[in-house]
């Protein structure tokens, strides 16, 4: 499932107070063994995430590969497979210094090949590599212990996509023949990380055991890993109740149990952990469609829109109002509201002067609304939509289809009037933002791209710009004003920013000690007894 | 002719029937995918939130989706000559080893599942039939009527609130306590307890037609003339409801089982996800949601399989039970 419904906290540091408070109270000291009963829906295709970047892989994955840095709440790097790291003053040369003594999970020793040959392999398999390093021109391994990039321009972003869930550091050993898609390492893999793969019975769990070589010691403290999926929501509700499931991210039951659940006394609630997927929910309209290529039009259906309804009423209060693509927890938000406010009237005016008088049924015209079929969430703000736009005269009909279907005709056939989408900031606006506005975002075929067929030459410029600034007051102006023109053009409508759910059982301490919650490694996890 | 002369013949008739039948299921199965729009890259883009036009080319020469439609098809079948199901690229293993890790499981639901049916379809109906009109009918009818109208997975849900939530009896999902290495009656009543709850769910809806179809048949035969013959012979009445009656009215009753058994297995993607089992039905719906066709096709296949196979079975079964039908 991508991770565009995702959400995070106001600010990192509001997540830093929320993390502290919600914690249950913990035994001084943690506590070694046990086993974790972890829940992810739907099942992962693979347990590496190399040429995927499904969001049940980044769960799994981390356990066993690893990557160079983690990061703390404030987004600033710290040691992972990397003890040190430094940047030219230009910005085009990052040096990492590796950590002695790793071995990986069959013995032989972690180096400088494997990053290299990691790195090569992710700029050409992984779903975003060909982005996220497009300025990457060399790798180079002066030493076993020493990695040095090349850039053919400065990558802002680029310090922020050396986590385990953005880029895993793999085996090179094992990689190093053959098709790298269809490595058995894909469905057994070998990694440096806490927690070495035992088995995956097919449809129904993956096990976990404890690397007793870790680099990091005494940790992990866990025994085993048992990763259950559990396809039925409701199933996964009854699972946390009756204790057979310990822990569970991405909301892993319906947030109209949630309430029932919270008030269970053995089960606790944790909204912290995905400030790296967070992505606004969002109104995209198709330019190319007659009706909506028309600004006054898109500019009533934004007078007409509540996000305060959206908010409480599909979302039961998880999520924020939002008016722009760049969420909150970002440096580069800008807090600036909606020039198109609630407003029936104007929003009728518009429309009236655009040509489109009401018949004598009452409706202006007709159009299709496809709501991302991932979740309830889009199809229930589609409701919403439809209910919203009657009131201006706007008959909605709401279309159903499966993920693929949905896709293709979004982004292939380009079939469609306007959809509810949603899409992940990830973890910098020139990778997860500018491939939705810019005007080379716009590929046929290629999904998660400018859907809305938005072409604006000032945007263009000023994305570019953005990808090589290493002044950040520049930066953030320059988005500043990309979120100004988006939001007076309208290509889209950013309604909200839904706010995960972590389930735990309170017996689980230490899930999330990062921004990458629980797809971390869990190597500080440890359970009461 | 004798009884096993008839039997064999009967199995020929049918396995020569059936060839012909599973290369045409083949050919349309393959076809029908081919209509499903998307394939199986939109699929690992769409859950992957990101993609370039080249992962895209790369995932679809790697699932072999950039050859012509009629090459792509010449390799299944080819695949299907030499006995192989083809290799799954997202499941990144052989389709037949993942069929068979997973067919023991939907054989287990759905034997125990038509195993309840039939049995207590069949009592009641009996029950229904000996006492046509009375009190027990009336009741039984009501309780068939409110089993045939409620929808498996809902009885499942509620079944799990009450047995697995308040009671903490059952367990609620999976085929087996997982990480428990249990052995010997411990295994079994393990494996007792996670299927009993699914196999209940999914044999609710045919307990009832069963229960029905059993009455009606029965109170058809209980006019025919041998039935009177037999009570004027004076033979004890239960000797004539099990022995004239019952067994002539099971004829009905094990053709609609026969056909039951693709219902069966459309009824168990359903269960299978309510009750988180591990078996085929959720394998199909995870293939066609994964546009995975080497997978969905291998499915399809081997259930016309057991559909073909359980109807050949229920043939052979009319023969035994009825001497006056010819192979």
């Amino acid at each position: 499932m991508p991770r565009y419904l995702r959400r995070s906290c106001a600010t990192a540091l509001f997540c830093l107070a929320f993390a502290s408070s919600a914690a249950p109270a913990a035994p001084a000291a943690p506590v070694a063994g046990g086993t974790l009963n972890f829940v992810v829906t739907p099942e992962p295709p693979s347990l590496v995430n190399l040429a995927t970047s499904a969001v049940p892989v980044l769960k799994v994955s981390s356990k066993v590969t690893e990557g160079l840095l983690a990061y703390d709440f404030k987004f600033n790097p710290t040691p992972q497979l990397a003890t040190a790291w430094t940047i030219s003053a230009d910005g085009k040369r990052y040096t990492f210094t590796l950590r002695h003594g790793v071995k990986w999970h069959d013995g032989k020793p972690f180096t400088s090949a494997d990053v290299a040959f990691s790195l090569e392999l992710l700029k050409k398999v992984h779903p975003r590599g060909k982005s996220t390093f497009a300025n990457l021109t060399a790798v180079r391994t002066p030493d076993p212990y020493t990695v040095v990039l090349e850039l053919s321009q400065p990558a802002p972003y680029l310090i922020k996509a050396f986590a385990a869930s953005e880029t895993p550091i793999i085996p090179g050993h094992i990689y190093e023949h053959g098709d790298a898609l269809s490595n058995p390492n894909n469905t057994a893999p070998i990694g440096t990380g806490p927690f070495k793969f035992s088995k995956w019975v097919r449809g129904s769990y993956i096990e976990y055991v404890r690397n007793p070589d870790y680099w990091d010691k005494p940790r992990p403290y866990l025994d085993k890993i048992i990763v259950k999926f559990i396809p039925d929501a409701a199933g996964r509700a009854i699972a946390f109740e009756n204790g057979s499931v310990d822990l569970g991210g991405d909301t892993p039951v319906p947030l109209g149990d949630l309430a029932r659940l919270k008030n269970n006394p053995k089960l606790g609630v944790e909204t912290s952990g995905y400030q790296f997927e967070a992505g606004p929910l969002r109104l995209e309209f198709n330019l190319d469609q007659p009706i909506l290529a028309k600004l006054p039009v898109r500019q009533a259906i934004a007078h007409a829109l509540q996000r305060e309804i959206i908010k409480s009423a599909v979302f039961y209060g998880y999520a924020n109002v939002i008016h722009s693509p760049i969420l909150p927890g970002s440096p580069y938000y800008s807090a600036a509201p909606s020039p198109y406010p609630f407003d029936l009237k104007q929003a009728n005016a518009l429309l009236d002067q655009a040509g489109y008088p009401r018949r004598a049924d009452g409706n202006r015209f007709t159009l299709t609304l496809d709501p991302l079929p991932i979740g309830d969430t889009p199809a229930r703000t589609a409701s919403y939509v439809k209910s919203a736009l009657a009131r201006i005269g706007i008959a909605v009909t709401i279309r159903a289809q499966d993920l693929p279907a949905y896709l293709k005709r979004v982004y292939t056939d380009r079939q469609f009037d306007f959809v509810v989408n949603g899409m992940s900031n990830l973890f910098d606006p020139t990778v997860g933002v500018q491939r939705l506005y810019w005007s080379q975002g716009y590929r046929q075929g290629v999904p998660f791209t400018n859907a809305s067929h938005f072409s604006n030459p000032e945007v263009d410029r000023l994305f570019a710009l953005a990808a090589v600034e290493t002044d950040q007051a520049k930066r953030l102006a320059q988005f500043t004003q990309i979120q100004q023109i988006v939001g007076q053009q309208l290509p889209d409508i950013n309604l909200v920013g839904p706010q995960q759910v972590t389930l735990f059982n309170k017996r689980v301490h230490e899930h999330t000690p990062t921004p990458n919650g629980l797809d971390g490694n869990f190597a500080t996890l440890y359970l009461s007894p | 002719m004798n009884r096993l002369s008839r039997l064999f013949k009967a199995l020929r008739r049918a396995l020569l029937y059936a060839l012909p039948t599973v290369i045409g299921i083949v050919i349309l199965n393959f076809l029908l995918l081919q209509l499903v729009p998307g394939d199986a890259a939109d699929v690992l883009a769409g859950e992957s939130g990101s993609a370039t036009a080249e992962t895209m080319a790369m995932m679809r020469s790697h699932f072999g989706l950039d050859l012509p439609l009629w090459h792509q098809l010449l390799n299944y079948l080819n695949h299907l000559a030499h006995f192989s199901l083809g290799f799954s690229p997202r499941f990144n293993m052989p389709v037949m080893e993942l069929i068979w890790s997973r067919l023991p499981n939907t054989l287990l639901l759905m034997a125990s599942a038509l195993a309840i049916s039939v049995v207590l379809g069949i009592l009641c109906g009996v029950v229904m039939a000996t006492w046509a009109g009375r009190w027990p009918d009336r009741v039984l009818s009501l309780l068939s009527l409110l089993l045939y109208s409620t929808p498996g997975f809902w009885i499942g849900l509620m079944a799990v609130v009450l047995f697995s939530v308040h009671l903490g009896w059952l367990p609620s999902d999976g085929s087996i306590t997982i990480g428990a290495a249990l052995s010997g009656w411990d295994a079994l009543r393990d494996r007792i307890s996670h299927a009993l709850l699914p196999a209940l769910a999914l044999s609710s809806v045919f307990i009832a037609i069963y229960a029905r179809l059993t009455r009606a048949a029965m109170l058809e035969v209980q006019t025919q003339d041998y039935v009177r013959t037999a009570e004027a012979k004076g033979l004890h009445p239960l000797l004539i409801q099990l022995r004239h009656v019952l067994r002539n009215a099971l004829i009905p009753v094990t053709t609609v089982a026969g056909i039951h058994l693709g219902n069966l297995l459309g009824g168990a993607v359903v269960i299978e996800t309510v009750f988180s089992w591990p078996g085929l039905g959720r394998l199909a719906l995870e293939a066609v949601q994964g546009r995975d066709y080497a997978v969905s096709l291998g499915v399809l296949l081997l259930s016309s399989f057991m559909v073909i196979l359980a109807n050949l079975l229920v043939d052979v079964l009319h023969v035994w039970l009825d001497p006056r039908i010819k192979a």
